[in-house]
Formats: structure tokens, C-alpha cells, sequence
């Protein structure tokens, strides 16, 4: 077995409510700005909505950008920053053998067109075949390229040159925490060099809510820090993009890159979700991630998403280890897939500044240390997948 | 006795288990014997009324369930009885306890029209549709297995859990290429020390009116209904789109060394994986056909293996003018002159395109090549196509020993991978 090599995160690229890039993200949660929400968008429902974005900084095309919905586009320019961030962009000879794995969900539906037709089903006399009719003549061709999993890493292949390997992982949450699981495997054990890592999500979709809605699991009413005392609010889905450079210290030192952090692991379980399930399962990954820290310079960043009874189950497993909090949904929204790359990437930021964010008024989220050295990144799906990272600084 | 460790020191990575089940029927028994027949598993659509529609013709499975179900259920249920095949002849683990991880390739699935429609009629039927309404509809909690029955990961972790595989199930998508990539994650999991043994499953039940649909508005079905099994046509000059096909495909992966020890027949080797994206277009190949002749040049290095050595091309060979034309090229510019005395063949001829199952399908018959020294045709090969010189092995199986063979798979979004195999080590 070969040896396990140090794995560097030299590139953030990050777009949410609270804007775009890495530097606006460090500065914002610092100095503890709130959360930007709204329950316009999907009425009822709370939702962080995009930040205003001019997406032809990083997808110069408007023909690319046509051919995009907003969850390729939104992740689409994330990587962009990444790459750029990196000091990458447009190196084709590194992009040429860049790996690449994106977490991604679904497509985005054409809405007007579902509720049109919905409509006129409902009194239709053959419904099958004016759905059929209907179908034909009123989906976008393009559309379809649009909505499939594996186009937003299509769409990074076309407008960034990201061409070594692409694949797209699926499942949720812990599509987002397999991806930096396998790339950071991949680099230490030399299968790779360079790997760009993330998801885009789209959350102000109401056709994309709907399936979390089903098992009413979304934020309604009024914002919430997603570990609130009592129950755990419901999930408050955000629009983020979040792309990670990975690589290895030797190439990354070998075209003079210098590090944000180091991601030092990623574990993952699979927990079955009966009683103590979650907690069990949660509880060893931190313990096993915990390691040698000193206390007196590690905090948790979380990737909870505010859905009973994951979340709830997750704050009893972080109060008992008793580390500062800092809970990414609160102030980004939930990410789905993204969720864990996007707590990744936060973490590494405060780490690399040395300096936790702000604490929010909520429980677990206590003051952070002096001198912040290392953080423990959690995520516990909101249905199945459970992950911790480990994010350190590099001296 | 060949060794345990590959030409690059690494674990030599060796099939044990192989699952299949396809329009052609269930098991790898029956899927040969109609393969090697020429027999064509493409059929008339009867799960959905197709009137209007240019292309009614599938490779449905159709035998599983006697009403029709959502895509996730049928693709759970197709990966689950290849998923049986395979460890059930790896005779690996114990029941329910499968030693490895599981990488799972899985249709992007959602809530369905008869579901949508099923939340419509339940809201105000004086007021148009929209989807705050069906979002209160939702949230009235009358169809939270919904949630569950559309999640991504729902179906890999179903797997997992009823083969106890271990840890996290890895779901993914590479679109056609998604079988093929399932068993390159599992080579390199096995590869990097990670696991003695991976399951690789790969499944597509999603033929539904929406996804024919689609398909059929980017112009990349075949329409020739009549008759259904003549419709694949890869390679022919008159191909004119690929059919959209069902079914499901599993190996069992180990290292050489773990099912030496353990006793296992091994079944075949997988010895190299080669990828390359395509940052041309989103549903056309690159026109100088780089990312095709990378992927394969790159399986090959990483196999150690040269062309010279290839004896057998399991063709991506979708019948669409574009693929099979890029495909050629392709290979011609690995293989030299020599690529026209290499056969090569594409069992979607017969099976159709099963989508997300494709690159692992095709593995399972790729594998079953070697072993039985006789590769099968490429149906409905009427019509010669001069752009293509290759050695299709026309309509009809042949005898050939192969020693290496490369399979091919080639997705939407750019995604290019290629696998080398072998037989079982002497």
C-alpha cells in the first residue's frame, strides 16, 4: 500500500446568500452578519435566496449559460472561483489531468409547463395521451441536458477544461461527504494529484423542495438557527455553490501553490436510523476524529440541516463532546449535497485565518478559542449517510 | 502462477460474482444463450399508451411486477436480483453480510407524473396548479413515503442494507457511463488498500413517457418501430438512434489475493480503467475524437496492456450516427492498422441502451466473452456503413479466443470510460 500523502486544500470558491468567494464569506462570518432569508420566494417557506451574481465573470458564454439551470449555473461559477483561487484557471495542462467529482441531486423542472399541464389533465378525457401530446410539444430539448445529475460536472468540463475524470455521486447529503471522502483517499494514496470537489443547489425551487416536503421536513414560518432549543426547526434550504481544490503537498509545493488548510480525513458511516442509531455512529467518527487534538484550539463546524429527528439527535452528540459550534446551515442555508463540502470549505477558511466566526444566539454555538487550529467537520443527513471531516493548519 | 500484485505493484483486481438481468431475460444463463442467438430483447412499449409518440419501442423489463411502478422501485428491484446473482456465485460473506463497500449506479429518478397528478387532484379544483399548492398538498404528510421513494440514495441504501455492505453506500451517475464508472470505483477503492472487496451494481428502470420524451426531443432515438427488434442498428448505415433499454448489472470485485485465499473461482480479471472528459459539447463528441482515444489509450497504460494485446472491443455502439461514427474513429487511432482485424461488437444491438446499467451490463457480457471464447454479434448489420471498416461481427456469434478486451462507455455530459479485462489468471 503506498503512503498516505498530506492532502492540501489550495482553492475555496463559495457562492451563496451572503455573495460570493471566499474573502466575502470569512469577512461576513466574522463579523457575524445575519442570515440572509426570505419567505417570498415560496411562500410560507424559508428559504436563503442567491446573492445577486453576474455569472459571466466565470461562465463567459451566454450560450453556456442558456443551456444551464440555476443549480449548474450556481455551481458552475463556484468551481470557477475555485479554480481561480487556486491559480489554475485556464492552466490547461493541470485541468487536462484535474480529477473531478461533483454531488449532485436533481435537475430543476420546467414549472410553468408541470402546472400547466397538471391543470388540464384534471379534466382531460385521455389524459395519458394529452400528457403524451402535451409533453412533446412543450418540453425544451435543451431542458432535459439542464436537469441530469451528471451535467453540472459536464458544464465545469466545457466552460473550465476540467477534463482528467469526471464523476457525479448522488444520494443527498452524503453524496457531498462520499465525494471529499474518495478524492482525499484518491490523493493520499497517490491515485491523484488535483481534484476539484463540489455541488451546486439551487434552493429557492419549489419543485425541488417538494420531495422534502413530502415528509415535512422544510422550515415554514420564520427563520431559525437550526439548533434551536427544543425541536429542530425544519430545513431551510439555501442556494449555494461550493467547489473545492484538493491536492497533494508535492504538486501543490511543485507549482508553489500555498495551502488554505489541510484536510487531514474524511470518515463517513452508514448508520441504519433506529433509536441511537445516528448518535452512535456520529459520536465514534468524532471521537476517531478528535484524535490528538487539543481542545483549546479545535471547534466543530456542522453540517446540520435542521431536520427532525437527525438534527435534534446531532446536537446531544455535539454537546456531549463539548467543542464550539458553529452550524453552517444557520447562516447559509441548507445545501442538500453540498452541505458537507460548503462546511468544508468554511471551516478551512476560519482555520486558515486562526480565528472562529462569530457565534450566532443559539445553544452550542459557545465562544470559539484564541487560537483556532483545527476544526471537526460533522454532517448527519437529514434521512441516511453520516460524515466528519478534519480540517488543520498549515504551519 | 501469475502474481497477486499488477506491473505496477498495486493489487491485481479479480471478478468473482456476475449478475445480469436485461429485456433478454433474468441471469447471466439465459442473457448468453439468447446473446449468442442474435436474439433481440426490443419490444412494442405496453407500460404506457404511446400514441402520438415517434418512438414507441423499448427494452423494458417487463417481467419483474405485473402492474407498472415507479422508476426507483424497478431499479431497485433489477439491481437487487443481479446484486443476488452475483454474490450468491461469488459465495462471498455470509447472507446479509457482504465484507465490502457498495458503489451503486442509479437512474436520476423523481416523483413521477402519476404522482404529480395524484397531489394535483388534491388540491383546490378551482384554482390552476401551481406549486405552492402542491407544496401545501405535500405538506399534509398524506405521501411521505414518497420522500423516501425518490431520495437519490434510496436506492443504494436499500442495497446496502439487505446485503450489509460496508459503510456508505457510494450512489452515482456518470450518465451512460455510470456502470462502468461503478466498477472503476470499486477497482480503485480495492486498489488503494481501502477494502478486500467491493460490490459494483448498476441499474435503469426509468423507461417512463417523460424520459422517452426527452430523448426522443434531442433526436437521439431510433424511430424505426416496425419491427421492433430490427430498430439498434450500431454500426449499420442506416442506424438511426439508440433504443432506450432496461436491466441491471453486478459484480462481485476482489482482490486476486483475498479470493485466492478464501478459494473463490475467479472469474476473470479487470485490469485497467481509463477516463476522459469531454469538454466539447454536452451531447457531441469532441470532432477530433480525443477524449474517446484517451480514455482508451488511458485504460490500456493503466492496464499495461498494449493494443497489440486487445483481441476483443465490447462496443459503446449506442446506433446513433454520431456515436458509432466517433467510436470508429476512435478506435482506429488506438488500434492503427490493426483495428480493423480486431472484433469488435455491441451488444446493445440486442439489449438496447440500458442507460445508467450500460457500463457494467456490458462488463458482466465482456467478461463472459473471455470465458466462454465466443463473442456475440452485432445485430441488424443489413447495411454496410463505408465510414465504418471495422470487424462489427455481423448478425451472427463467433468462436475467437480472447485474451484482453476493452469496453467502452460514453455518456451525455462529456463522461468517457473505458475498462480492460481479462480471463481468470492460469
Amino acid at each position: 500500500m503506498p503512503t498516505r500523502r498530506d492532502t492540501w486544500i489550495t482553492g475555496v470558491g463559495i457562492l451563496s446568500s451572503l455573495g460570493e468567494g471566499a474573502e466575502t464569506h470569512r469577512r461576513k462570518l466574522m463579523a457575524g452578519e445575519p442570515p440572509v432569508t426570505d419567505t417570498a420566494t415560496i411562500p410560507g417557506y424559508v428559504v436563503h435566496p442567491l446573492a445577486k451574481v453576474i455569472f459571466d465573470t466565470q461562465i463567459p458564454k451566454k450560450g453556456d449559460q442558456r443551456q444551464m439551470e440555476p443549480w449548474q449555473r450556481i455551481g458552475t461559477y463556484a468551481a470557477g472561483l475555485a479554480l481561480t483561487e487556486a491559480g489554475v484557471a485556464g492552466k490547461s495542462e493541470i485541468l487536462s489531468e484535474m480529477d473531478m467529482i461533483v454531488a449532485a441531486g436533481g435537475g430543476e423542472r420546467d414549472i410553468a409547463v408541470d402546472c400547466s399541464i397538471l391543470t388540464e389533465l384534471r379534466t382531460a378525457n385521455d389524459p395519458e395521451a394529452r400528457l403524451n401530446a402535451r409533453l412533446q410539444t412543450d418540453l425544451r430539448p435543451t431542458l432535459f441536458l439542464a436537469q441530469l445529475s451528471n451535467l453540472l460536472a459536464g458544464n465545469i468540463s466545457i466552460v473550465h477544461g476540467v477534463v482528467g475524470s469526471s464523476r457525479t455521486f448522488m444520494g443527498e447529503e452524503s453524496a457531498g461527504i462520499e465525494a471529499m471522502r474518495v478524492a482525499q483517499a484518491r490523493i493520499a494514496a497517490g491515485q491523484s494529484e488535483i481534484a476539484l470537489i463540489g455541488a451546486g443547489y439551487n434552493g429557492e425551487r419549489a419543485d425541488m423542495m417538494l420531495l422534502y416536503e413530502f415528509a415535512r421536513l422544510c422550515l415554514r414560518g420564520a427563520y431559525a438557527p437550526v439548533f434551536s432549543t427544543g425541536r429542530a426547526p425544519g430545513m431551510a434550504a439555501g442556494s449555494v455553490g461550493t467547489f473545492l481544490v484538493l491536492e497533494s503537498r508535492a504538486h501543490a509545493q511543485a507549482r508553489g501553490a500555498k495551502p488554505i488548510a489541510r484536510l487531514a480525513a474524511v470518515h463517513s458511516s452508514h448508520a441504519r436510523r433506529e433509536p441511537g442509531g445516528l448518535k452512535r455512529a456520529l459520536a465514534a467518527l468524532i471521537e476517531n476524529a478528535r484524535g490528538e487534538a487539543d481542545p483549546a484550539s479545535t471547534a466543530i463546524f456542522s453540517a446540520a440541516s435542521g431536520a427532525e429527528p437527525a438534527t435534534s439527535e446531532e446536537a446531544e452528540v455535539l454537546k456531549a463532546v463539548g467543542l464550539p459550534v458553529r452550524a453552517v446551515a444557520s447562516r447559509i442555508g441548507h445545501g442538500f449535497e453540498g452541505a458537507f463540502p460548503a462546511a468544508v470549505a468554511l471551516a478551512a477558511l476560519a482555520v486558515n485565518a486562526g480565528k472562529l466566526y462569530a457565534a450566532m444566539d443559539a445553544p452550542l454555538e459557545t465562544p470559539g478559542p484564541a487560537h483556532l487550529r483545527q476544526a471537526i467537520i460533522t454532517c448527519a443527513g437529514h434521512w441516511r449517510g453520516e460524515g466528519v471531516g478534519v480540517v488543520e493548519a498549515v504551519d | 502462477m501469475a502474481g497477486n500484485l499488477d506491473h505496477a505493484g498495486r493489487p491485481v483486481v479479480a471478478v468473482t460474482g456476475l449478475g445480469v438481468v436485461t429485456s433478454l431475460g433474468r441471469g447471466k444463463a439465459e442473457n448468453w444463450t439468447k446473446l449468442t442467438e442474435g436474439r433481440s430483447g426490443i419490444h412494442a412499449i405496453t407500460r404506457f399508451p404511446t400514441e402520438g409518440l415517434r418512438t414507441r419501442i423499448a427494452g423494458t423489463v417487463d417481467f419483474l411486477f405485473d402492474t407498472p411502478v415507479a422508476a426507483p422501485v424497478l431499479s431497485e428491484r433489477l439491481a437487487t436480483l443481479a446484486a443476488e446473482e452475483a454474490v450468491e456465485q461469488a459465495g462471498i460473506g455470509t447472507k446479509g453480510n457482504f465484507p465490502g463497500p457498495l458503489f451503486c449506479a442509479v437512474p436520476p429518478v423523481e416523483a413521477e407524473w402519476p404522482h404529480r397528478r395524484e397531489l394535483a387532484s388534491e388540491c383546490d379544483p378551482a384554482q390552476p396548479i401551481t406549486y405552492p399548492a402542491l407544496l401545501a398538498a405535500a405538506g399534509r404528510g398524506k405521501h411521505a413515503d414518497w420522500h423516501e421513494g425518490f431520495l437519490f440514495g434510496t436506492v443504494g441504501d436499500h442495497l446496502a442494507d439487505r446485503f450489509g455492505a460496508k459503510g456508505m453506500p457510494i450512489s452515482l451517475s456518470t450518465a451512460c457511463a455510470s456502470g462502468a464508472t461503478a466498477i472503476q470505483l470499486g477497482v480503485e477503492a480495492i486498489r488503494r488498500g481501502e477494502c478486500d472487496s467491493a460490490l459494483a451494481v448498476a441499474t435503469d428502470g426509468s423507461v417512463h413517457a417523460e424520459a422517452l420524451i426527452r430523448f426522443s426531443l434531442l433526436s437521439a432515438l431510433s424511430t424505426h418501430n416496425t419491427p421492433p427488434e430490427a430498430a439498434a442498428k450500431p454500426f449499420a448505415k442506416n442506424r438511426d438512434g439508440f433504443v432506450m433499454a432496461e436491466g441491471a448489472g453486478a459484480l462481485v470485485l476482489e482482490s486476486l489475493e483475498h479470493a485466492r485465499a478464501r478459494g473463490a473461482k475467479v472469474l476473470g480479471i479487470i485490469e485497467g480503467c481509463g477516463e476522459m472528459a469531454d469538454s466539447f459539447h454536452r451531447t457531441r463528441s469532441s470532432p477530433d475524437g480525443k477524449p474517446i482515444i484517451g480514455c482508451m489509450k488511458k485504460a490500456l497504460a493503466d492496464a499495461g496492456v498494449s493494443p497489440n494485446d486487445v483481441d476483443y472491443i465490447n462496443a459503446h455502439g449506442t446506433g446513433t450516427p454520431e456515436n458509432d461514427k466517433m467510436e470508429s474513429m476512435g478506435v482506429i487511432a488506438v488500434f492503427g492498422e490493426r483495428a480493423h482485424g480486431v472484433p469488435i461488437s455491441s451488444n446493445k444491438s440486442m439489449i438496447g441502451h440500458t442507460l445508467t446499467a450500460a457500463g457494467a451490463i456490458e462488463a458482466v457480457f465482456t467478461l463472459l466473452t473471455i470465458a466462454n471464447s465466443r463473442i456475440p454479434p452485432t445485430i441488424n448489420y443489413e447495411v454496410a456503413d463505408p465510414a465504418i471498416t471495422l470487424d462489427v461481427v455481423p448478425n451472427v456469434a463467433r468462436d475467437h479466443t480472447v485474451r484482453h478486451a476493452i469496453s467502452n462507455s460514453f455518456g451525455f455530459g462529456g463522461q468517457n470510460v473505458c475498462l480492460v479485462f481479462a480471463g481468470a489468471p492460469q
